[in-house]
């Protein structure tokens, strides 16, 4: 690195072996997980194409078309993930900003220790805790919240009895996604370069408000990254859904009731034990849908953070 | 040198893995060595899981050389497994249907089919858990009305009709149902369709034809009736625990279950018609109003070839299979997984059955 830098930059270096080793290498890494998306890709289309084209009897609760089928899984999936990082980003912001600018050293650290432990809780283990504690303590909040606010579309009645609705699949991925997010945030944030915060005091700004001048147009494009890779967990989730759900095969904007629209994800690990032939087909059909959900996130969150960096840096 | 280095380590690798291999089914027991030697692959139905695994556990004690392998991935991918060939035996929550049987199998010399041999029968139970409510009596019609949802609170008449002596609250009915498509819906929606056709209207399923709350598997069942109020559920009945266990109406009376009046019920019922002699599907009669039966049960098939390719696999599935009919293996299964035994009639019949098995 240093003999490099040092040697002018129109003599060519000789390529040593280390070179060659390490270029490969990486070419291959790179080629490798190419081949594993195509592959996955190909697995998806190929198994799914009998779903698209059989008779929609054939499947399973015998919807009208296989689009019938997928469509309140494809919602649900949607639904649920918006619902968790509706909760989960203004938390986490929080709880970075926190750790990042306002808690004293001795306490941050530790913090964020913690906030990083939270990502290493297995699904299974956050299902468990909502379908033991989370789903029967909520119950009574449910019931009040129809009983008062039933006229609002969202918590339209009947409560649930067991607490395993929509809304308490979405705290449980809530809190899921809450590690993931407020770490890549109080990454970004701590970033924010020491003189514009210095610059920003100095006009007289309180410490809110040199942080709404620095720190967030700093991390804008930090904070959306961050929301898009919580997403694409909750969008994926399968265990905890599976678990704690309650799911039927409707389109509803009721967050409280027995009936919940389920996930993609979770559907197919409810129902692929117990499939035979087309059924199969279909959960890998709607598998494929979830991939292009999925990837259709992820190019939104690529497109919006592109244009914001070239935005700061046209400034 | 390098030679002699890798024949070391192959050796003390095997010597791991050997070790290792018959730690995992050690019971305490002696292990003996008996006539069957060789290794057996199933698959399927997880209802089976743990009659297999007590099972499996049993017979390789007793057979010192015997090493068989059961993976609970499902009824479905059980079948399909053995229709590829890839196990030697399925266990499976439904019969092979006509299309299977019209098909190719894997395992089997060409030209024969599988045969379905009941070999686990799990009584199912309606469990509950209402507020000062002990003792809870259902007929089929109330049970499909209380579970599409018609009959929304336990004060209903038709509920008071059936327990006159009970303190039934004025309470919401939460009734849960399987939310993984699974062989104990599929009885369960079955009984109702057979014994309350006029009110059940849709046919029986793995899936859950109507709306309504529901939970993962008999655990998530057991768990969100256990954790929610006046709530009802069904479950294996081995899996009940504390919870009530609602009295089902058999003509006149009630009848609590029994593991016996639930192998009563598969005794009585005939094999299903058009198959091959071996092949022991049964149609359950779940409209039966003898006295003494419990038609909520769930039969789980072993299925096999009647041919085998190879002699030796043959053998070692004969041999297996016997045990699990016999009596000590079904006490076994009734020990550890809270199954019904066999009847002695059907057992016999199934014996037959294995014993054809080439």
């Amino acid at each position: 690195m240093s003999a490099r830098s040092s040697s002018p930059a129109s003599v060519s270096a000789r390529d040593r072996l280390g070179d060659v080793v390490f270029r490969r290498l990486a070419i291959i890494a790179g080629v490798v997980i190419l081949v594993a998306l195509a592959a996955v890709a190909i697995f998806l289309i190929a198994q799914s194409i009998p779903a698209f084209l059989a008779d929609p009897a054939d499947l399973r609760g015998e919807p009208e078309s296989f689009w019938h089928y997928v469509a309140p899984l494809a919602f649900g999936t949607v639904w649920a993930a918006a619902l968790a990082l509706l909760m989960a980003i203004p938390l986490s912001i929080g709880i970075a900003l926190f750790i990042s600018h306002y808690a004293p050293r001795r306490l941050a650290q530790p913090l964020g220790y913690i906030v990083d432990l939270l990502a290493a809780v297995p699904s299974v283990v956050y299902g468990l805790w909502g379908i033991t504690v989370l789903a029967p303590s909520a119950v009574p909040l449910y019931i009040w919240l129809t009983e008062n606010l039933g006229s609002i579309p969202l918590f339209a009645p009947p409560a649930s009895g067991t607490g395993r609705t929509v809304l308490t699949v979405a705290i449980v991925l809530a809190v899921m996604v809450l590690p993931i997010i407020t770490a890549l945030c109080r990454e970004v944030f701590v970033q924010t370069p020491v003189l514009h915060e210095e610059a920003a005091y100095a006009l007289g700004a309180t410490r809110w408000e040199m942080i709404r001048m620095t720190v967030f147009p700093y991390a804008r494009s930090g904070i959306v990254s961050a929301s898009m890779l919580g997403l694409g967990r909750a969008l994926g989730e399968t265990m905890a859904v599976a678990m704690v759900l309650s799911p039927s095969a409707i389109i509803s904007l009721a967050i409280l009731t027995p009936e919940n629209p389920s996930t993609i994800a979770a559907n197919i690990a409810l129902n692929f034990p117990e499939s035979a032939g087309l059924q199969v087909n279909a959960l890998i059909a709607t598998g494929l849908i979830l991939f292009v959900i999925t990837l259709v996130v992820n190019s939104i969150a690529r497109a919006i953070v592109s244009r914001h960096e070239r935005a700061l840096e046209s400034r | 040198m390098l030679d002699s280095r890798t024949a070391l380590s192959a050796l003390a690798l095997s010597l791991v893995l050997g070790v290792s291999g018959c730690a995992v089914n050690e019971l305490d027991r002696e292990i003996l060595p008996g006539t069957l030697v060789g290794t057996l692959d199933g698959a399927g139905s997880s209802a089976q899981s743990a009659a297999q695994e007590a099972w499996i556990a049993t017979a390789q004690n007793a057979n010192g050389g015997l090493t068989i392998n059961y993976e609970p991935s499902g009824s479905g991918a059980g079948r399909e497994a053995f229709l590829a060939g890839g196990v030697d035996y399925a266990g499976s929550d439904s019969a092979l249907s006509t299309d299977e049987l019209a098909g190719d199998f894997g395992a089997c010399v060409e030209g024969t089919t599988g045969i379905d041999l009941p070999l686990y029968i799990s009584p199912l139970a309606i469990i509950f858990n209402i507020d000062g409510v002990d003792r809870l009596q259902l007929d089929a019609a109330t049970t499909a009305a209380i579970f599409r949802g018609d009959i929304t609170r336990w004060n209903d008449p038709a509920v008071a009709a059936l327990n006159p002596d009970a303190q039934l609250p004025a309470a919401t009915i939460t009734a849960v149902h399987r939310s993984d498509a699974s062989g104990t819906t599929k009885n369960f929606t079955d009984y109702l369709a057979q014994a309350a056709p006029e009110v059940w209207q849709a046919d029986a399923g793995d899936s859950w034809p109507y709306g309504g709350e529901s939970a993962q598997g008999n655990s998530g069942v057991v768990n969100a009736v256990a954790n929610g109020l006046n709530t009802i559920g069904y479950a294996d009945a081995s899996r009940a625990g504390d919870l009530g266990i609602a009295a089902l109406q058999v003509g006149e009376e009630f009848v609590e279950f029994t593991p016996e009046a639930a192998a009563a019920v598969v005794e009585r019922s005939p094999f299903e018609e058009g198959r091959a002699e071996n092949d022991l599907a049964i149609t359950l009669d779940r409209t039966i109003t003898d006295p003494g039966t419990y038609p909520l049960v769930l039969v789980s098939y072993v299925i096999a070839c009647q041919q085998y390719r190879d002699a030796e696999t043959a053998e070692l599935v004969r041999g297996y299979l016997s045990f699990v009919a016999s009596p000590e293996g079904q006490a076994v299964s009734a020990e550890f997984a809270g199954s019904a035994p066999l009847s002695d009639g059907l057992a016999a019949r199934v014996l037959d059955a294995i014993g054809s098995i080439r």
